[in-house]
């Protein structure tokens, strides 16, 4: 920081830049953060980055030979996988979306003095492991569980079966087991943004939309939602982005015809042992998301709200 | 405002209440608004004006009696299919829209395709025709409140209402916008419904003001007809100053009723301007003046003939000057009353009224006023606990 940057209430008897010390205490504060993320993020990636263009083998060692087809041949052998992982994140976010949106209208605006509990009971399962909670879905869609059992009864695995979601009369080791699994365990990264963006709403802008006209569904339309959005837009990015790169669900809820992108990473880095591969796949995992998330946020223009 | 307008009521209000749990927050009133006319609901918080206000509009539900909007009966509408518009306290402005489009909100929600014509004269009318696309939040509060003005005003509602709408303006924006606001209604014509706590607003704007107090119109008339002639302590004390001295009736003379206070104070009040129960011998009164009816002579100038005949006369003590330019505010402590107040106009000062000084006060009989004896001499004041203090 130079003395350009000197703040404004200076006092007069100092008018040269304020002592050293002053001047670098934001970048001592920044310290702890910038080595955190020196340590944990930028060097591990800048090695998995040369590690995704080494070739070898575990037995005799990689190095780096600036094999690219490491990233083509990731991609051929498992585009199934990346399709898979977007199109189960994709449908997670929206019935997370579905699901989360009422809820937390109903907690922002009609809940009274029930909100905080609310707030707790949605945030509660973080209380339990994702592991257990996973597993816990598992009992739930197990095959002689009353769930199957309801759901036969009813004909409702004949729909879902003809959609494709589900296989002989069975909910566990399915794409829908998968795709439930998913959006339960993010659902509260949906609503407690969703929450937080709808709770900032005036609700004296609802009356004042009356007041000039509006029915009770255009004043959800034209003024609710659209102050909400940064809030959906935070919420469909928290619940899209860790839920394409999630494996547990894929691992515990599916077949191996569900295995999704983090699965084939998972079984590169720690069974196969073809170090490079997964690491190209990581990053092929990390561009897509990146290209994806970019061209949702200036769709969204969440800039444009306040 | 023409005779055939003021016969057709822009507002009717028919006994209607509000209760909220045990809180009855307005008492059944009947309020007839005159269709063209700027109305003023007077009083201080926690009066039941504002709620009365949101019967109006429809954003509270009346517990009993109806509202008419001309001849239709509306009670049972929601607010948005009322032909009446809000311009809020806190001004509601939609963030995420320009100025452009909060004035198009109603027009567009009614169906209007070609909104810009009136939207751009609306703006051209309340000054802010350049700012058309600017975000609400970068606007001053002045320029917000414009805002919201037009954006009400474009609908041409049959009602406007108007909750508070200089109370977060700064004092010399709020005397502008004023004067603004007025000029603006007479512009359109609307009927305007105006809610305040601040009596020199009223009385500046508004043709009719209903002053409440505690759930219930205390009176209702032209502001010279209240400040000349308050119906009740509340209405006196609340609309500007007045001294209130508690008198009983000692008998009459022509058209003047004698009164006799404290200290053997002899005081004549015209009898049309008294309203006690009755006008017998004994009954009790609290005449009232305003401060800037009574002269102040000094008690030597008195003795030489200074105080016409036929005035009415308190003797008094001095017992503070405060000068404020134009005029000067006397403090006078009197056998009737610790604290008269007296302001006089500086245009010849009396070097020898100071505090300590012995005085007289006189001022035309006509200008007494008389009120119930049974009233609260406090009610309206700042001392009056219930409705003294003002929302922050």
């Amino acid at each position: 920081m130079t003395a350009l940057a000197a703040p404004p209430e200076a006092t007069p008897e100092a008018p040269g830049p304020p002592p050293p010390r002053r001047r670098l205490t934001p970048y001592w504060l920044l310290l702890p953060a910038a080595l955190w993320l020196l340590v944990f993020f930028a060097a591990p990636l800048v090695y998995q980055a040369s590690t995704s263009v080494q070739s070898g083998s575990f037995e005799e060692g990689f190095e780096v030979t600036w094999r690219w087809a490491n990233y083509t041949e990731a991609l051929d052998t498992y585009a199934e996988h990346f399709a898979r992982s977007f199109g189960y994140a994709a449908a997670a976010t929206v019935l997370c979306l579905a699901i989360g949106y009422p809820l937390a209208y109903m907690i922002a605006f009609r809940a009274g003095r029930w909100r905080g509990v609310l707030l707790v009971l949605v945030i509660a399962p973080f209380f339990t492991s994702f592991l257990i909670r996973t597993l816990a879905w598992k009992t739930i869609l197990s095959d002689n569980g009353p769930l199957v059992g309801a759901l036969d009864t009813l004909h409702v695995l004949d729909v879902t079966a003809t959609l494709g979601l589900t296989t002989d009369d069975r909910l566990l080791a399915t794409p829908l087991a998968v795709v439930c699994g998913l959006t339960y365990n993010f659902l509260p990264f949906m609503i407690l943004p969703l929450y937080t963006s709808l709770e900032r709403v005036d609700p004296g802008l609802h009356e004042a939309a009356q007041d000039l006209y509006a029915r009770p569904l255009t004043v959800f339309r034209r003024v609710t939602l659209p102050l909400s959005m940064p809030g959906v837009v935070a919420g469909t990015l928290l619940t899209f982005i860790p839920a394409s790169g999630d494996y547990i669900n894929a691992q515990l809820l599916g077949s191996p015809k569900e295995q999704m992108v983090g699965n084939a990473i998972q079984k590169q880095f720690l069974n196969v042992l073809d170090y490079p591969t997964a690491a190209a796949m990581s990053f092929l995992l990390m561009a897509a998301i990146l290209i994806m998330v970019t061209v949702y946020i200036r769709r969204a223009g969440t800039e444009e709200l306040v | 405002m023409s005779a055939v307008a003021e016969q057709r009521a822009g507002v009717t209000l028919t006994g209607i209440s509000k209760e909220f749990g045990d809180v009855t927050a307005v008492h059944p009133l009947d309020l007839t608004v005159p269709r063209g006319s700027f109305f003023a609901l007077l009083g201080a918080s926690g009066c039941g004006k504002t709620t009365t206000l949101r019967m109006i509009a429809g954003l509270e539900q009346p517990t009993t009696g109806t509202v008419r909007l001309g001849d239709d009966d509306v009670t049972a509408l929601p607010p948005h299919r009322r032909k009446v518009n809000t311009v809020f306290q806190s001004y509601a402005l939609f963030p995420h829209l320009d100025v452009h489009d909060n004035v198009a909100f109603g027009l567009r929600r009614r169906g209007i395709r070609s909104v810009a014509k009136d939207v751009r004269e609306t703006l051209e009318l309340v000054e802010l025709g350049h700012l058309a696309r600017r975000k609400p939040h970068q606007l001053s509060g002045g320029q917000q409140q414009r805002v919201a003005l037009a954006r009400a005003i474009v609908n041409r509602p049959e009602v406007l209402l108007l909750d508070e709408p200089l109370g977060a303006l700064d004092l010399k924006l709020r005397r502008q916008m004023q004067l603004e606001l007025k000029r603006i209604q007479t512009e359109v014509g609307l009927t305007f419904v105006h809610v305040t706590h601040d009596q020199e607003e009223a009385m500046t704007m508004a043709d009719t003001i209903a002053v409440m107090n505690a759930g219930r119109v205390e009176q209702l008339g032209t502001p010279v007809d209240l400040y000349e002639d308050p119906a009740s302590s509340f209405v006196a004390n609340f609309l500007g100053q007045s001294n209130l001295i508690a008198a009983e009736i000692a008998g009459t003379a022509g058209a003047d009723l004698l009164l006799s206070a404290a200290g053997d104070v002899k005081l004549a009040l015209p009898a049309a301007r008294c309203r006690a129960r009755s006008t017998a011998v004994g009954t009790r009164v609290l005449a009232g003046m305003r401060p800037e009816k009574i002269s102040l002579a000094h008690r030597d100038a008195a003795v030489d003939g200074a105080v016409p005949d036929g005035r009415n006369r308190i003797p008094g003590t001095v017992v503070d000057a405060s000068f404020t330019g134009a005029a000067t505010q006397y403090l006078v402590d009197s056998p009737v009353c610790p604290e008269l107040s007296v302001f006089v106009q500086n245009v010849e000062r009396d070097p020898r009224l100071v505090p300590g000084a012995q005085v007289v006060l006189h001022w035309n009989p006509a200008h007494t006023f008389g009120l119930d004896g049974e009233e609260s001499l406090l009610a309206g004041t700042l001392e009056d606990a219930g409705t003294g203090e003002e929302a922050p």
